[in-house]
């Protein structure tokens, strides 16, 4: 029987071969906490009797989720981190750079074949290089910074393979929405979703993380991508490093297997309040929208920005509706503004906002009333993710988000 | 003891909003628990109350927050027929305990419930309910009462190897 590419990355990381279902205490390659799930990870640690992290080299603290602080206690806990960086000698990023899981790519802190852990469910994201990456909460993030490990089930593996061609104006977001859809919220619970076939293998950098990110709304403990051409160059622009062979057996033993083409794909959307909820564009337009939010780590980076100029062209946002841009990092707003993008954005009404995590997470601003309706090309639908527990929040592409934005409702960014 | 029950999908969010999350404290967090999906639940939650839930709990952010409301709120054990990983994996490292019961979609909202860990059952309606044991590997985390207090104990790090 062949291994998997996650039976391999850890059987290299143990030094032994392992293979899913088998428990390890694994030795971690990094680790990555916010202002959210940090000072609780410090509290742990120190709990733990922990003086001194493992290595302060593999670990990266940054703030994203409330920047600038938004309350005397976020400011506090900001506080705290950085005392612990500074005592610690750890390189912290603060609140410049942008959101953790876009921030980690950039910086090439996940490399194929490396184990990294972030305490945020959405650090699966790292997978799109071919790292087995998974979020933990702070605990077990405790326990890394003191150990440098973390006891891990091995685990089983779905293979999607995809096939086909985008039609014009759908993408990653609808892709992976619908795979969402067809999987459902716990459809891959303890297990890790690896994306292959030629639509993957097309798809660029910033596709392929869209995709990863949202492998935990599926339960999965991380989504990963066998690296190729596309993501050694994407990480070769960033650091030294020599490509080399990562990738599943022909024989590897799979949990399941499944099968998608996209040349026909519409539009999707995530329906209120469970990101599983999932309908092609046409069955919900002319649904009424109070704010649209174009960012976040899923949707935030340059090619996502491009998408919705692309379909806002030289048109305005409609004034009933709430535009806010986020750019997921520093980078990947330079990249925009110098291409014309943010300016178009704020022509047509937008308001862009500095890189960080923004309305996503319903912590810092953008918050909805009762009764509000928010599109979102973010990750999470939940009830009261946005605000109030009355409010509706429907998730979409880039492109979906910008068409709709311009009418007031939602709409398909075809007819556009 | 008194159940309250939830439904399917109960994510993270729900038992305690992203805007809560400056918040370190459990008792503190407790009296946000549940706030938007279940106002009444903060202040009507008694200690040793277990929480009942379907399929897929905590699913969502890894944000420890929501086993330290519940734990803050005094519940100490949630049942559900099967739970989300991240959430499963903060409860048993912040001593809450994760219970999978198949039948749990049974259980009644507001009726008396006693468990019995020992025996892996809960009573409840007049009615005996199987619970699955916890994984044989995280026995160990759990008769600490957590991952902090395994740490404490921890005399050698089993590096690449398992837990038992």
């Amino acid at each position: 029987m062949g291994a998997t590419i996650v039976e391999k990355i850890f059987s290299s990381r143990c030094r032994k071969p392992v293979s899913a279902g088998d428990v390890v205490m694994a030795p971690i390659d990094r680790a990555m906490i916010h202002d959210i799930t940090g000072p609780l990870a410090i509290e742990k640690f120190r709990e733990m009797g922990g003086t001194k992290v493992f290595n302060p080299e593999k670990i990266v603290t940054l703030f994203d989720h409330q920047i600038p602080a938004d309350s005397i206690r976020a400011a506090e806990n900001q506080v705290m981190m950085r005392k612990f960086a500074a005592e610690q000698e750890i390189f912290h990023y603060d609140l410049f750079e942008g959101v953790c899981h876009q921030v980690m790519m950039e910086e090439g802190m996940a490399e194929p074949g490396e184990l990294v852990v972030g305490a945020d469910s959405h650090t699966c994201m790292y997978g799109a290089t071919g790292a087995f990456a998974t979020g933990i909460g702070s605990t077990d993030m405790g326990f890394v910074l003191k150990y440098g490990a973390l006891y891990f089930r091995i685990p089983d593996s779905i293979r999607l393979e995809v096939e086909g061609r985008f039609p014009y104006r759908v993408g990653p977001k609808d892709l992976i929405l619908s795979i969402v859809g067809d999987v459902g919220a716990d459809g891959a619970t303890y297990e890790a979703l690896e994306f292959t076939g030629p639509t993957i293998e097309a798809m660029d950098m910033a596709g392929r993380m869209t995709c990863c990110n949202m492998a935990i709304e599926m339960g999965a403990k991380t989504g990963i991508v066998p690296p190729d051409a596309t993501s050694w160059e994407y990480l070769q622009e960033r650091k030294e490093v020599k490509p080399f062979d990562l990738a599943s057996d022909p024989n590897a033993h799979y949990a399941e297997f499944r099968h998608y083409e996209v040349d026909s794909l519409d539009p999707q959307v995530a329906m209120p309040h469970n990101v599983d909820n999932v309908v092609p564009v046409g069955d919900i337009e002319g649904t009424a929208i109070d704010q649209v939010f174009i960012g976040s780590c899923t949707n935030g980076r340059y090619e996502d920005m491009a998408a919705a100029a692309e379909v806002l062209g030289g048109d305005a946002f409609s004034r009933n509706v709430r535009v806010i841009v986020i750019p997921a990092s520093r980078r990947e707003y330079l990249k925009t503004l110098r291409a014309g993008v943010i300016e178009r954005f704020v022509e047509a009404g937008a308001l862009v906002e500095a890189p960080c995590c923004g309305p996503c997470m319903g912590g810092a601003f953008g918050l909805l009333a009762p009764g509000e309706v928010s599109l979102s090309t973010s990750n999470r639908n939940f009830r009261g993710r946005q605000g109030s527990a009355g409010a509706e929040v429907y998730l979409c592409s880039p492109q979906t988000a910008a068409a709709s934005a311009m009418y007031g409702i939602i709409i398909d960014p075809r007819e556009v | 003891m008194k159940v309250w029950k939830f439904g399917n999908d109960v994510d993270t969010d729900a038992i305690i909003p992203g805007r809560f999350l400056t918040i370190n404290d459990p008792d503190e967090l407790a009296e946000h628990a549940f706030e938007g999906v279940r106002p009444e639940f903060a202040s009507g939650v008694q200690k040793g109350d277990v929480v009942v839930a379907g399929r897929n709990f905590g699913c969502g952010s890894s944000r420890e927050h929501a086993p330290l409301a519940l734990l803050g709120a005094g519940v100490h054990i949630v049942i559900a027929r099967s739970f989300a990983r991240i959430f499963y994996r903060n409860a048993i490292n912040t001593g809450l305990l994760p219970l999978v019961c198949g039948e749990a979609d049974e259980i009644e909202d507001g009726n008396g419930i006693e468990v019995d860990t020992a025996k892996g059952v809960a009573r409840s309606g007049e009615k005996e309910y199987v619970l699955e044991p916890v994984p044989s590997f995280l026995q160990e985390i759990v008769r600490a009462g957590g991952l902090v207090e395994y740490a404490k104990n921890l005399k050698e790090l089993p590096l690449c190897t398992g837990l038992e």
